[in-house]
This record gives structure tokens, sequence and C-alpha cells, in this order.
């Protein structure tokens, strides 16, 4: 394996489809506002993953729509509003079908990666 | 239950737009507040922290943007959006809307009224259930048949309808069925209902079910039944009962014979006759009390009976068929009329039964109209290709004025997909909305089209529903002139370099030579087109003018036919020529008459006789004999017409029962039987089935008239004297000619009957009215081909017209350059002219080969010409070449006149 012929992922990005995952996982626990569900992705993935508001309201949006998240208006810790999302029946057996299939992905790929060739 | 929340949450986006707004922007601003906080947390001031927190985000209306982007709703908001820039361009651009929106209301409204009668007549199926397992049991290519024929489908005999019923197999249920125009008055005036004769299994096979009382079932239709009940459709029920309840035992007089009403038919049941409907149904049995002595139950020469039937499960037409055709040897052994000569049975004997699909029923409406139909759909499409062409061409010129926007949205990033999509929307939105007006248009059209085929003595009922075939067909169109006229002018407006076209300040240097050369193209086919339908429209009309203008052999207006029903006076048969005659005496006296006569057949009204001819007084020949048609008059027949005798005598009151058999023929029975030679005094039988009369002397000559209908050749007629014939009808026929008002005639004719006994049934009609209803699909054709013609060439010299005026708008500064150099006001003239003519000629060339390879499909609908006419083609050409020229004359001549300096200084 050559230096240059490998790009190496960029910091930070996450790799495509997983954000609804993690979004869903992170909800599984409590019902969160947007900014805290993307200060938590950050915190437990040790800010590996940068949450761009610009991909995560697209995706509250479209979990929503899949009637895989359900929202409120709530009062926040320190008296504000704030739109809080939680987990819909739906939704919760979706991540449970999700995180198996991860599950069973990254075996596979981790396979693979080393295998020795 | 997800999808209906989706769907729900999608609507609430899309119509409680500020809110959601309201919402998303809120939950943003919270989201960028915790960010500046956190990074203020972070040691960073309010001003660093807010600029941070803002790049992360990326500003707050693209992130909004994604976040719609994300669901379905906002596509429909694009093309929302596309639509309101559609609509305000084309409110800003009123003419140009009003006369796409209008050409294609009108196209379209066109196309789908036509479209819906021949689904209504075509193809739609019969109104009961399993429609697809009727079907109709007839003799398979019936040729040389010979008896009395009756009603509009006189496919077979009682005695074969008893014998197809006890051996068929291939049927769970059949039944016979026949129409009939019953008398419902109790005296006096007749007034007619449309009756259907029906066997007891008619509704119950059909499986129709009553919305009152009952139907007909087999225990009513017992031979010898009397008069037993009646079943009424609902319409009927409706329209002279006012829909009550208590209409159930109430009593129908059915031609003066009392019949119970026991039940109603339900509302959508109009028969298994599309295009007509029934009031009135009765069991074949009561036809005997009805019919009189000339009942068609026993006869077994008498044809007026229809059998159809529901296929057994499992059972095909073609098995049916099959087992038909097994039994049929034995059936027509069976009942063969006795009557018949040799040669009638030996073709009898042939027949084989065969059976036929009748999912849509029968129709002599479709019989005649479906062909007709097709074709004016065709001419219709043509005319809304027509228009389209036009659309397309005041599209590609609004493309060419919409260069520079074009450019200059693709300047600012605008994909060219994306802009030929809001192109095409604005072409949706004209196309839509002249199909919903075209739509609306149509269903008073298809109801002017039917009331224009439906005349007081034969009314038609359709069923012109808006059925799924009916919806897509108008959808179709509209998507497929949107395309037409939108597609190529949208490719054309984005075909454009943004930085070309914005740098030009000047005019059109960008305009390459292929628009123009499109536009050249959908001028020279809306020429083409418009020249096929010129053609098309001459052709029916001249057609027309051929049969209204053609010598018949007798006078056509100022007839009046008058028919004295006198069955209820139950005259002896020696009584009723002599009471016919009183008749004719008295009519005869009405002042105002000029003369009448009687007649048992009414010339082109349809009906006819016809027998064998054997020549000379002795003998019969080998094989068939040659057929004359025959009508039974009295004296003042051909005074009455006004046909005139070309040798011998009138009938005269010495022709009587006792004195020797006389004749009169036409011209074509000379031709035929004399050999050309002077008739008179020639000798010939009759023979009737299988009876032969006493020899018939020729005492008179007469001119040839039309006999049937107006379209057929002159065919050999035999005139025989009332008085002679020895089975009298109980009714006469009387014809009258007078120069006084008609109606006054009528009053006149009804209080002479009265007179002299006021229990008779009259009834009347005009002769000339009677003619011209025989010609109404030669009218319809040449009226509704007349108006596509006339809007075709509209169309098309509108298209003309703006192309060259575009033209010249386009050389302007060559035009005025050659005027700066002296050129002559001519010359420029017949520049313009030249090019309009190039297009014209082309266009003239490809519509005449259109024409001549359309009309083929016109030929049989023609009369008196062939689709090829020359006079047509050169009038066609002369109309279509004069309204050209001068629709290309007026930009000429305003080239001519323009100013060169003014022109040349613009620059």
């Amino acid at each position: 394996m050559t230096k240059n012929s490998v790009k190496s992922a960029k910091p930070g990005a996450l790799v495509q489809g997983t954000l609804d995952m993690l979004i869903l996982k992170t909800l599984e626990l409590q019902p969160m506002h947007g900014y805290g569900i993307a200060i938590r992705i950050e915190q437990i993935s040790k800010s590996v993953f940068q949450v761009n508001p610009g991909s995560l309201f697209p995706a509250f949006r479209r979990l929503e729509r899949a009637g895989w998240l359900a929202s409120e208006w709530r009062e926040t810790e320190n008296n504000r509003r704030a739109k809080y999302y939680a987990l819909t029946g739906l939704g919760r057996r979706q991540l449970k079908g999700e995180t198996r299939e991860w599950a069973r992905q990254a075996a596979a790929i981790a396979r693979i990666l080393q295998a020795e060739s | 239950m997800v999808l209906l929340k989706n769907l729900l949450a999608g609507l609430r986006s899309l119509f409680q737009k500020a809110r959601v707004e309201r919402e998303m922007d809120e939950e943003l601003g919270e989201f960028l507040d915790a960010t500046v906080k956190e990074k203020m947390r972070r040691g960073m001031n309010r001003e660093a922290a807010l600029r941070a927190a803002r790049i992360e985000m990326g500003g707050v209306e693209a992130v909004k943007e994604q976040v719609r982007a994300a669901s379905w709703e906002s596509r429909i908001e694009t093309l929302w959006s596309d639509l309101r820039f559609g609509a305000r361009l084309l409110r800003l651009n009123p003419v140009f809307a009003g006369a796409a929106i209008l050409s294609l209301a009108l196209g379209i409204g066109a196309n789908t009224a036509i479209f819906q009668l021949l689904d209504a007549v075509r193809l739609r199926t019969l109104p009961v259930k399993n429609a697809q397992e009727i079907a109709r049991v007839a003799i398979d290519h019936r040729n040389g048949a010979s008896g009395n024929f009756s009603t509009r489908y006189p496919d077979l005999t009682y005695a074969m309808w008893e014998q197809i019923r006890a051996q068929q197999q291939g049927f769970s249920g059949v039944f016979a069925w026949g129409p009939n125009p019953f008398n419902i008055a109790p005296g006096g005036e007749v007034h007619n209902v449309q009756g259907l004769w029906v066997s007891g299994e008619f509704f119950s096979t059909l499986g129709v079910e009553p919305v009152l009382g009952r139907l007909l079932s087999v225990e009513d239709d017992q031979p010898g039944c009397g008069s037993p009940g009646a079943t009424i459709s609902y319409s009927f029920w409706q329209r002279e009962y006012g829909g009550e309840r208590s209409v159930l035992g109430r009593t129908l007089t059915v031609n003066r014979h009392p019949f119970p009403i026991i039940g109603v038919a339900p509302a959508d049941f109009y028969g298994v006759e599309v295009g007509r409907y029934f009031d009135v149904a009765v069991p074949l049995c009561a036809e005997p009390i009805i019919t009189g002595e000339d009942s068609r139950l026993k006869s077994r020469s008498g044809w007026w009976l229809s059998v159809m039937g529901r296929l057994k499960p499992g059972w095909t037409v073609e098995r049916a068929a099959t087992q038909l055709r097994a039994i049929s040897p034995g059936l027509f052994e069976a009942t063969l009329p006795p009557e018949f000569n040799p040669g009638n049975a030996k073709h009898f004997l042939q027949y084989k039964l065969g059976a036929f699909a009748a999912d849509s029923g029968l129709s002599d409406l479709r019989r005649d109209y479906e062909k007709p139909l097709w074709l004016l759909l065709a001419l219709a499409g043509l005319v809304l290709l027509i228009a389209s062409a036009n659309l397309a061409n005041l599209m590609l010129a609004r493309a060419s004025a919409r260069e520079k926007e074009m450019a200059m949205r693709m300047a600012v990033g605008a994909s060219r997909g994306r802009l030929i999509r809001q192109l095409l929307v604005e072409s949706l939105l004209l196309a839509g909305i002249g199909a919903a007006l075209g739509a609306l248009l149509a269903r008073s059209l298809s109801h002017v089209l039917v009331a224009s085929l439906s005349t007081q003595s034969d009314p038609l009922f359709v069923e012109l529903g808006t059925d799924w075939r009916v919806l897509g067909f108008t959808t179709a169109l509209a998507m497929l002139t949107c395309i037409l006229f939108g597609l190529a002018p949208a490719m054309r407006a984005t075909n454009v370099a943004p930085g070309l076209a914005l740098k030009e300040s000047g005019r059109g240097t960008t305009q390459g030579r292929s628009p123009f050369a499109l536009r050249r193209i959908l001028v020279v086919s809306q020429i083409a087109l418009s020249f096929t339908l010129l053609v098309g429209a001459l052709l029916f009309s001249r057609s027309l003018n051929n049969l209204a203008g053609l010598d018949a052999g007798f006078r056509q207006s100022g007839i009046l036919v008058a028919d004295i029903d006198f069955t209820t006076l139950n005259l002896a048969n020696e009584g009723r020529i002599a009471f016919a005659n009183d008749l004719l005496r008295r009519v005869r006296a009405i002042p105002g008459m000029d003369a009448a006569t009687i007649a048992e057949i009414v010339p082109l009204s349809g009906n006819g006789i016809n027998h064998d001819i054997l020549l000379g007084e002795t003998g019969e020949p080998e094989g068939d004999a040659p057929v004359a048609t025959f009508n039974r008059v009295s004296p003042g027949f051909f005074e009455t017409l006004q046909t005139r005798l070309l040798g011998g005598r009138d009938f005269d009151e010495h022709d009587a029962a006792k004195t020797p058999n006389v004749a009169i023929v036409n011209e074509t029975f000379a031709k035929k039987f004399a050999k050309g030679t002077n008739p008179l005094g020639m000798k010939f039988r009759v023979r009737t089935l299988g009876t032969v009369s006493t020899p018939y002397d020729v005492v008179g000559l007469v001119k040839d008239t039309k006999y049937g209908e107006l379209r057929e050749d002159f065919q050999p007629i035999v005139y025989t004297a009332i008085a002679q014939f020895d089975h009298p009808d109980t009714d006469a026929q009387i014809l009258m000619r007078s120069n006084g008002p008609l109606q006054n005639l009528m009053a006149a004719v009804k209080s002479t009957a009265n007179e002299v006994n006021p229990n008779m049934d009259i009834s009347f009609f005009t002769f000339h009215k009677m003619i011209e209803d025989g010609l109404l699909r030669d009218r319809l054709m040449a009226r509704l081909s007349g108006f596509f013609g006339l809007l075709a060439v509209l169309l098309a010299v509108i298209g003309l017209y703006g192309v060259i005026s575009y033209m010249v708008a386009r050389r302007r500064n060559e035009i005025a350059i050659r005027v700066a150099l002296g050129a002559g006001r001519e010359s420029i003239v017949k520049l313009v002219l030249g090019e309009a003519g190039a297009l014209l000629g082309v266009g003239l060339v490809i519509g005449a080969v259109l024409a001549l390879s359309g009309g083929k499909a016109a030929g049989s609908m023609l009369f008196g010409l062939k689709p090829w006419d020359v006079t047509t083609f050169a009038l066609s050409i002369l109309l279509l070449t004069s309204v050209s020229v001068l629709a290309s004359f007026l930009p000429a001549a305003r080239a001519a006149r323009s100013d060169p300096m003014h022109a040349l200084r613009q620059e």
C-alpha cells in the first residue's frame, strides 16, 4: 500500500447513513432537543464525529416523517422553549434492527480487513 | 398509518406554512444560542462566539432549505412556485394566454366530445352483470332470405326462436326480443313510444332487478296470454307518472289494448340496444292482440326477432357457435315456411346458426356512425395538431424574446433541466386550463351531437357519462399537446450560451438559423394539415349538395303524409278499399288541396316490397327469377308527387278487383325487362314466395324515381293499383300536396277523419322532413368537417402570418439596405411573398399527398364524387392560396412601406 493511493477519511465526517442511527441511539434513554443531541454525539464519540446542523435538522425532519421520532415543544432546564425529540415505538424497533445490522456488517468488514492476504 | 402521518405533516407544512417556518426559525435560533453560550463558556467573547457559531452552522437559510428538501412537499412547493410564476407570465400576456387557452379548449373539447360519443356507442359494455357473457344468436352470412322483415333487427322468426330455446346447450339462458313503436294514446292522434317485445327470459337472463314491482318473467309469456302485464322503464316512469309508486296496477293502453303495469326497470337499464332506449316492454305472447291480423307469431316467413343469451360458465362464443351449427340442419328443416317455393327453400335449408359476442349490445347507431365518428375524431385530432403547432410557434417567438432572461438565470446557477422544467410547467398550465375548459365544452358538445342525430320519429338515447376512458383520453390529449407545443420551444429557449447572450446588446444576433427553420417546418405542416382538412370539408359538403340537389324523380316539398288507421272499426276485407277511397275523396275535397293519393310505400321511407318477376303469361324459370320493387297506389299518385308519366295512362276507377290486373312501370324496369323497347302492353306475373299471380298488363310508363334511399341507383319499380290488391290493409296512407301551410292541412285532415269516424288513429309526417332526416349523417359530416376545415385554415393562416411577420422583422436591416440602395417597393413585396409562396407550395404538396391517402377512409361516405375529386382539390388550393397570399401581403406591404433610415438608425 503506497502512501498516496488511499485518501484517508475526512476526520469527523460520518459514514453515509449512520447519522440516523446515531440520532436514534442518542434518544434511546430520554427525549432531547437538537443542540443536546449534537453535543451528546460529539461527547460520546470523543469528538470523532462533529455533527453539522445542515445535516442534523434535515435528518430530524426525515426521521419524524418516517414515524421514528416524535417532537414536542418543552421548557428547557434554563426556562427556555425548545423542540424535544423522542423515540417512538416504531423508532425503537428501527434502532434495534439497525444496530443488529450494523454489528453484523462491522464484524464482517473487520474480518475482511484483518484477513491475511 | 405512518404514511398518513407523513401526508398530514406534509399538508400541514404546505397550508400552515408561516407557523412551520416560525417553528423552524425558533428551533435553529435556539440551537445557535446554545452553541454561542457554549463557546462563551469556553472563554470566547460574544462577538467571536457568534461568528464561529454562524460559520459552523453555514447559514440559517441554507439549513432551512435543506430541511425543506428532506420532505416531499418541497417538490410540490417548487411546482407551485413554478405554476405561480407561469400564471404571472400568462397574466402579463393576456392575449397570448387567451388565444392559447381558447384554441386548446376548442381542440380538446371537440376531440373529447367525439371520443365520448364513440366511447358510449362502441367501447362501453351493456349495463348488465357480466356483460362479457352475453352473445347474439343469428344466422351466419344470411343471404337470399325471403319473407316479411320488420323491426330493426329481423334476425330470426318466432318458430326459429322456439327451436333455439329448446335445443341450444351453450347458454344458461336465452331470450328473444324486438323493438317496436307502441301507440299509447287511447284514441285519436297517435302517440308513439319506444316499445320492446321481450320473451319471458329477457330480464332474468340479463340479470336485471326491478326498482318497483316485478319484471316480466316466463310466467307472463305464455302462448295465448291476451294482454298480460307491461314493464316500463325508469325514465318512462319518471316522465309519464312522475315517479309515483301508485303506478303499479295502473293500466297502459298499447295500440288500444289495456296492459296493467307490473313493474319498473332500473334507471341505468336502457335495453340491449346502444343508442336507443325503451319505454314499455310487453311479452312476445301479446304480439297477436297488438298487431292483429298481421301477427308474425305464427308466420314462419315473418322475420322480426333478435335472440341473445348468456353463455354457461366455461363455454366460449366459439363453442356455443359450434353447437348451434350442429343443430342447424334439423332446426331449419323444422321451421321451413310452407309457402316457400323450391328456390327460397334451397337457400333457407342451407342456413347455419352462429353465435356472436354481444357484450356491447346491438346498435344500428354504431353501424351507421362508428366509421364517421372515427373519421371525425381524426379530423378533430388534426385541428388540435394545427392548434398545437400554432402554439409552438408562439412559444418559440416568446423563447427568443426571453433569451436574455434564460441566460441570466443560467448565469446565476440554474441548471438547464430546471429551466426546461419551469418552461414546461408553464405549458402544462396552458394545457391544463385548456383541457379543463375543453372537458366542460365537450359535455355540451356531445349532447348537441347526439341531439343532432336524433329525430322526432327516431329518438336516440346515448348514455354520455364521463368514465375513466374519457378522462384518460382528455388527460392524454392535454399531456400530448403540452409536449408538442412546449418541449421544443423549451429546449430551444434554454439552449443559450449565457456569456454570449448577455454580452450582445443588440437584437437577435445569437438567433441561429435553426429556430427559424423549426418555425418554417411548423408552418409548412400547418398548411399541409389544413389543406387536408379543407379537402375533407369540401368533399363532404359537395357530397351533401349532390344528395340534396339530386333529382329523385318526384317533388319533395309541400307534401304531407297522413296515416289513418281504421283497424278498430273491424271492417271486412271487401269493405276496406271502399272505406279508404271514401276517406281519400273527402280529403281531396279539403280546400287548398292540390292533389292526394293513397300509397302503400312512401318513397325513401326505407320501407319496401320486392317480388320475383316472371315474364310472359305462363311458365316458371328454373333458377332465381329477376326481382323488382313494388308499390301499391291509388289513381293520382304520379300527379301528387309530380312524377312525369312518359307513356300510357295512370290508374283510374275502372281498375278494380274484378278487372284484369294492370301495372305501371318505370324506365329502369323497361330497360331491364323490355330491353329498352316500349313496355306498354307487356305482360308479366308476380311470384310471392310460393304463389304466382295472374298476368299483369303494363298500361303506363313513368320516369325513374328513387325508391328506398337517395344514394341507391334507380331500381325497377312496378306500381300496381291498390284497388286490385286482395289483402287490403286496415289503414290508409294518404299523400297530399298543397301550397298552403301543412299545419292547417293537418288540422283539416283530422277533422275530416273525425267526421267519418272519431275512433281512428291518425299520425302525420312531412315528406320533406323525412327525406332530410335521411341525410342526417351526410349533414353531420358536412357541418363538422366544414367547421374543422374552417378552423384549420384560420389557424394555419394565423401561423403563416406570424412567421412572415417574424421573417420581415428579422430581415428589417437587410430590407432597409435594399430600399436604401434603390430597390422598389414591388421587389420587396415580391421578396416577402416569395418566401410565403415557398412555404405554401411545400405545404400544399405534402397536404395533397396526405389528402389523397386519407381520402380513402371517406370514400364510401361520399355521394357523386370520388375522394380524389379534381374540382375539390383545385378549389382547396385556390382557397388556401388566396388567404395565404392575403395573410403574407400585410407584413410584405408593411416592410415595403417602412422608412429605411428609421430601421437602420435603430441598429
